[in-house]
């Protein structure tokens, strides 16, 4: 009796498994969440001891044009952040411009204009483009483009355009294959509709694909500028890296992301110049936060339309 | 009429846009091959490099950058498996779930240099591994996790729920019909999915520069015992891969042939990488009929 007693209130191997399987697996996605955590808590941390430690003004941080860390004057180093922050900005929104067109030109022939021959080839073309690595761009870059602007602008070739015309082909695949999902979601009943009505193709894509698919393609395009924004080394390999305001897009400049790059391995941890570093890596993060928000709120916009 | 025409005109503009986007690739991979691959050998595939004189290889960042890449999957891929099966099998739809999709989210699009710069933080300054190839394969993991995940829950998604009933309706529990039924009829698309993966670890630099380190010590190839500190598989010895010295060489400009070794070595990137692209594809079809009836 106590046999049956004991084997029917005692969980048998099977739920013990069971519950083990759960807990282990709710283990690994809990770690993957105390690695965002652990990632916000310390940048944060670190980006705040310029303003704590070091008496940095937040709006002179944000608006100073001297960058010169290793500098004090009136009691807080020179760290102003605005020659990076232009760049990274200019250099993001000036590559981002360019993709647009190229990457809804070339999702339109994907999916509406030459389907399947626009597929057979578009497609492979596009998912090489992605897994070409960054520093490959940069190479790429450093003795292509930049050699081109200095024959066709002089100076030395890098700056803000060598680095757009990088960013441009690496957001480009990015976008386009946003774009191509945001418009294959377009019902093939609202293209045949305006077709119907005696509507050329151009008049549907334009008129009926288009907006309807607007929502999606503010995502691909905040989501590429997200990518080129975050983009480190292909970036700081053509823009020259010198800390000035960017008052040309054919002189050297710098973005956030080539200065943390050039930076953190030349200072020493704790001293101002290092914390002014981590103060850069501080609105990198919140950049990629805001570019992730406004994704959402793009994405909950297009779905209360339908 | 007048429609008529403008639809020609944007028809040929779309046409124009295609052709440049298809030119621009071709330029790209035409530039790398020209002129990558004549400087490959094997003496350059094999030797260290020479930092200061002409007629180095890429020896051991090629070795550095496969070590990193498999330890970077060892550490990755079981806790990516079990994260996306506790999210798609077990759990509920509800604030909680929707907050840590979001988080999943926002690890996956922050910059790999933010990445690369809490590994240096954490792991080389916080835990002292210095930079070593563990501090490398630890940030690489916070950076394939995301993807990864979201590879595999797509690819467990993908397996019809009639497999989840069948396995509960035999009385095995949860947990089982998981790893005995959906694991094994997703394994095509999550081999998939690592592959494609990998081709990305293969390729990152950004993480790495100040996590693995920007060196690469002379190795002795003879030696397999990982405590030792010129043995290939020492875990805390520095490691630059071949990304971050096409990197570094680049930026630093001494090597006196940087330009050759730099395009060789975006050769041999590019090369692999298209390997794992095509492997992947290739495998994921093969695996798919062998393991399945169709």
């Amino acid at each position: 009796m106590d046999k049956i007693r004991a084997s029917i209130l005692t969980p048998s191997r099977s739920s013990k498994l069971e519950r083990r399987g759960k807990w282990l697996s709710l283990l690994c996605l809990g770690s993957i969440c105390i690695v965002v955590i652990a990632i916000f808590g310390f940048i944060t941390y670190r980006g705040l001891a310029t303003f704590t430690t070091d008496h940095v003004s937040l709006s002179k941080f944000l608006t100073g044009t001297d960058w010169n860390p290793s500098v004090s004057k009136s009691g807080a180093p020179l760290v102003g952040a605005l020659p990076m922050i232009a760049g990274s900005f200019l250099i993001t929104i000036l590559a981002t411009a360019l993709a647009i067109p190229f990457a809804i030109g070339t999702a339109l022939m994907m999916t509406d204009v030459t389907p399947k021959t626009g597929t057979r080839i578009l497609q492979p073309v596009l998912e090489l483009l992605v897994g070409i690595p960054s520093v490959v761009y940069g190479f790429v870059g450093l003795t292509v483009v930049v050699p081109a602007m200095r024959n066709i602008f002089g100076g030395s070739g890098f700056g803000i355009l060598s680095g757009t015309f990088v960013l441009f082909v690496m957001v480009l695949p990015t976008i386009t294959s946003m774009t191509v999902d945001a418009l294959t979601s377009v019902p093939k009943s609202f293209r045949y509709a305006s077709l119907a009505l005696g509507a050329t193709r151009w008049q549907t894509i334009y008129k009926v694909v288009l907006r309807s698919a607007t929502p999606g393609i503010l995502t691909a395009i905040v989501f590429g500028m997200a990518r080129a924004f975050g983009e480190a080394l292909a970036v700081q390999m053509v823009v020259g890296n010198a800390t000035l305001m960017p008052y040309s897009l054919v002189a050297p400049a710098s973005t956030l992301t080539s200065v943390l790059t050039t930076g953190i391995g030349n200072t020493v941890m704790g001293t101002a110049q290092n914390d002014a570093l981590w103060s850069l890596a501080l609105i990198l993060l919140i950049m990629s936060l805001t570019f992730n928000l406004a994704i959402h709120l793009i994405a909950n916009r297009g779905s209360l339309k339908r | 009429m007048n429609a008529k025409k403008i639809d020609k005109f944007a028809t040929g503009i779309l046409y124009t846009i295609a052709g440049i986007v298809v030119l621009i690739l071709i330029m790209l991979l035409g530039f790398i091959i020209l002129r990558g691959v004549p400087q490959l050998s094997w003496s350059f595939l094999t030797s260290p490099s020479n930092a200061f004189s002409a007629g180095g290889g890429i020896g051991i960042q090629l070795f550095n950058s496969l070590y990193l890449l498999i330890l970077t999957m060892l550490i990755s891929l079981p806790i990516a498996l079990g994260a996306s099966i506790y999210l798609n099998e077990y759990a509920k739809p509800g604030m909680i779930t929707n907050t840590v999709r979001t988080m999943i989210e926002i690890l996956s699009s922050l910059p790999s240099v933010v990445v690369g710069l809490f590994g240096f933080l954490l792991f080389v300054v916080q835990f002292k591994l210095s930079f070593s190839i563990v501090s490398g394969a630890l940030a690489l993991t916070v950076f394939n996790l995301p993807l990864l995940t979201r590879s595999i829950e797509e690819a467990l998604k993908a397996i019809s729920n009639d497999q989840r009933n069948g396995g509960l309706a035999l009385g095995i529990s949860k947990w089982e019909t998981v790893t005995k039924i959906i694991l094994p009829a997703a394994v095509p698309s999550i081999v998939s999915g690592l592959i494609l993966s990998a081709g990305r670890v293969f390729g990152e630099a950004a993480a790495l520069i100040y996590t693995a380190g920007q060196s690469a010590p002379a190795l002795n190839f003879g030696n397999w015992n990982p405590f030792d500190i010129d043995s290939p598989l020492n875990p805390m010895r520095p490691a630059e891969t071949l990304a971050v010295h096409i990197w570094k060489i680049n930026s630093e400009g001494i090597m006196p042939d940087a330009a050759a070794v730099s395009a060789g070595s975006a050769a041999v990137l590019i090369i692999v990488v298209l390997l794992f692209n095509l492997s992947a594809r290739w495998l994921g079809r093969t695996l798919y009929r062998h393991l399945t009836a169709s």
